[in-house]
């Protein structure tokens, strides 16, 4: 896009026009396809489409039976744990390693590309080497069953109520990586004279981090949150590959709910008001932090 | 396992545009991925390409609730496969209504399918309106129990007869490091094998008032409040067996590690390909030796509607070889299904299939509950029995007022 100044023509319609021609399909693609396909579902999730969808009105029943299954509001839960989890702990532990690995340390690129690794992998993938790992019979346990600690007992997949944690640290596994590496490109743009002035002061090193630097990345802060509270919303390949929302349905997650009723069970009226309601709940998350942001004052 | 799986399905996708190169080569969908169900299908395939079509193999991995969606979607997304498995009942249903199906009646009548399908009620579920959308290919039975003789001799024990020596024995069995009782994770299996013990404790009559009449009072009563109870027993004693899918659990029972399973006549093909013998290596107790009937559910083929006329033709060559009386033999003994026809000779079949054969010959049979109950109703049934199974502090009394409520909402 090489701005042509269109200079002497006033008209605003036309200025920057191959710009403005180039970006038409784009503008197309998220009015019909994300604006329209969001508006669709939200009609159909009021209607008892079953295997295809269908105009037969019935009002508010689908959220009422959706907000009466168990396995809905286990869903819920489960993503909220896994939600605030996930959001500390990778913002947390990804801080940490970029701190450590701005040391000026030796191998730097090998650490990086060693925790930057998993991240290349799957969700998929990830799930199933965790499966693994977590198996009682072949993972952790048996291992250390096998150096001698006979009552070794972790098998957190197949125990209802902490299975929602060994979903976690795969999923931290795979993520903390690229936040890492966010970070990382955060604190090399923090300019190097502020470290030296801290140093004249003698201002602790923790304290620099704490006081100065990550005030000065807030930029950087916000870009991996949206990153990560995407993640954690869509959350879906990495139960079905780990524990296919088993035992039970302890592990089960909104996402997954969303797709067997309006697949396995074909009714996609339940399944429509199912993903209204994860849409409602970014959109309560969203829409206040996108106003304090964008809204209130202008930044440059 | 899982790999293999995987690349069976990739395999599937790359042979996917191959097959559209030649209008008489006809992709057939399916989810017959373990080892028996496999050979079984390969009958299948040898028996139509011996007609001069090609079968091009479109196995999905993962079991039907995996596969259907995928079928479904591609029938809806305007790309059909050239014919399709599913269940037959009430899964195709709104496909067939919204026109997406083909008509196979011409072909039923030319063959007379009204006469030599036997029970009557299998042809009954792929009529809709008068008109027939599917071709039956085998009657699938859920209402068995796999024993293995070997982890009874292990513990020291007599192999049960019935599921209540079974749940006597589960002591012993547990003493000898021994699961008693193998339920894969999957939600289907938990809800299966609770339809299976209401069929065997509370009796047919009651099993059609609830699933058929989906009578809430009959839910909620004594009755069932007794199948709950050994619903309960079956919850402690499969405790331990840490597997997913049916043919891991199946192979525990193979391999001793368990002492039985509740599954499907599907089980036996299993059995079958580990060349282990009915009688002597394992046993099986029709309607857990308690009640001994079995329900006629099933696998049939549907048909997408095609354009292309060749294939079209194809379709129909697929549906009568399918029912051919050879066909039906050589597919049923490999899948350890019933044959769909009265008239075929199963001189082959090993003890269980003969007991089968015997219970159909008599009468005793009941619809499936693939039949009965819309998908929707299936799966909250299977939500709700998976939480039961894998969660101990669920009290059959709470799990059976979730059981009435969905009964209640069923259709």
């Amino acid at each position: 896009m090489t701005g042509h100044a269109n200079a002497g023509r006033p008209n605003q319609l036309l200025r920057n026009l191959q710009s403005k021609i180039a970006t038409i399909p784009m503008i197309l693609t998220a009015v019909v396809i994300f604006l329209g396909g969001t508006l669709w579902t939200v009609f159909y999730s009021f209607t008892n489409s079953k295997l295809l969808p269908r105009l037969s009105f019935v009002g508010l029943d689908q959220y009422e039976r959706l907000w009466a299954a168990p396995r809905w509001l286990i869903s819920i839960q489960n993503l909220a744990i896994y939600g605030v989890f996930s959001l500390i702990f990778s913002l947390v532990i990804g801080f940490l390693l970029a701190a450590l690995m701005d040391q000026k340390i030796r191998f730097e690129n090998t650490f990086r590309t060693i925790f930057l690794y998993p991240f290349a992998l799957s969700f998929i993938v990830t799930g199933l080497v965790w499966q693994w790992i977590l198996n009682p019979e072949f993972g952790i346990q048996s291992v250390i069953r096998s150096l001698g600690w006979s009552s070794f007992a972790f098998d957190p997949l197949y125990n209802p109520s902490i299975v929602i944690y060994g979903i976690l640290i795969a999923a931290l596994w795979q993520g903390t990586g690229l936040v890492m590496c966010l970070m990382l490109a955060g604190l090399r743009g923090i300019d190097e004279d502020i470290w030296k002035a801290s140093r004249v002061d003698g201002i602790p090193m923790w304290k620099t981090y704490l006081f100065i630097v990550i005030p000065m990345m807030r930029a950087v802060f916000i870009t991996t949150l949206v990153i990560i509270a995407s993640g954690i919303v869509r959350v879906y390949d990495l139960v079905v590959a780990q524990t296919s929302g088993g035992p039970g349905i302890a592990s089960e997650v909104p996402a997954k709910y969303v797709y067997d009723y309006m697949f396995q069970a074909q009714n996609l009226g339940q399944g429509f008001a199912a993903s209204t309601m994860m849409l409602l709940t970014v959109a309560i998350i969203v829409v206040p932090w996108a106003y304090l942001e964008f809204g209130g004052r202008k930044r440059g | 396992m899982k790999l293999r799986l995987l690349a069976a399905a990739l395999a599937a996708t790359v042979v996917l545009p191959l097959g559209m190169a030649n209008a008489a080569d006809l992709e057939v969908t399916h989810w017959w991925t373990s080892g028996g169900e496999a050979a079984a299908v390969a009958e299948l395939a040898k028996a139509f390409d011996a007609t001069g079509n090609k079968w091009v193999d479109g196995a999905i991995a993962g079991s039907g609730g995996t596969a259907r969606p995928i079928m479904v979607s591609r029938i809806t997304g305007g790309d059909p496969m050239g014919a399709t498995q599913f269940n037959h009942g009430r899964q195709a249903e709104e496909l067939v209504q919204a026109g997406l199906m083909r008509d196979l009646t011409d072909v039923a009548t030319k063959e007379h399918w009204k006469d030599i399908i036997k029970p009557a009620s299998l042809l009954d579920s792929c009529t809709i309106d008068g008109k027939i959308y599917c071709a039956p290919v085998n009657i699938h039975s859920w209402q068995w129990l796999w024993l293995s003789n070997a982890a009874f001799k292990t513990a020291g024990i007599e192999v049960p007869k019935n599921w209540d020596e079974f749940v006597a024995s589960a002591p012993a069995l547990e003493k000898a490091g021994i699961v008693p009782l193998a339920v894969g994770g999957q939600p289907w299996q938990s809800a299966g094998a609770f339809d299976v013990l209401m069929v065997a404790i509370a009796g047919k009559d009651t099993f059609n008032k609830v699933f058929g009449d989906k009578d809430e009072a009959v839910a909620a009563g004594p009755e069932i409040a007794k199948v709950f109870k050994a619903a309960d027993d079956a919850r402690k004693m499969s405790k331990g067996s840490n597997v997913q899918d049916w043919n891991q659990a199946t192979n525990l029972v193979i391999t001793g590690k368990a002492g039985g399973q509740i599954m499907g006549d599907w089980a036996q093909g299993e059995f079958q390909l580990a060349g282990q013998k009915a009688g002597t290596d394992y046993t099986c107790l029709p309607g857990l030796g308690v009640n001994e009937i079995i329900s006629t559910g099933g696998d049939a083929f549907y048909f997408p509607l095609l354009k292309d006329e060749e294939k079209s033709n194809a379709q129909e060559v697929l549906a009568s070889t399918l029912l051919n009386p050879k066909t039906q033999v050589a597919f049923n003994l490999k899948k350890g299904s019933l044959p769909v026809r009265g008239d075929v000779d199963l001189a082959a079949a090993n003890d269980c299939m003969k007991k089968g054969l015997e219970i159909l010959a008599k009468g005793n049979v009941i619809q499936g509950t693939d039949q009965l109950l819309s998908a929707d109703s299936q799966k909250q049934k299977e939500d709700l029995f998976s939480e039961f199974f894998a969660n101990a502090s669920m009290t059959p009394e709470d799990a059976q007022k979730r059981f009435a409520d969905i009964i209640a909402s069923a259709d």
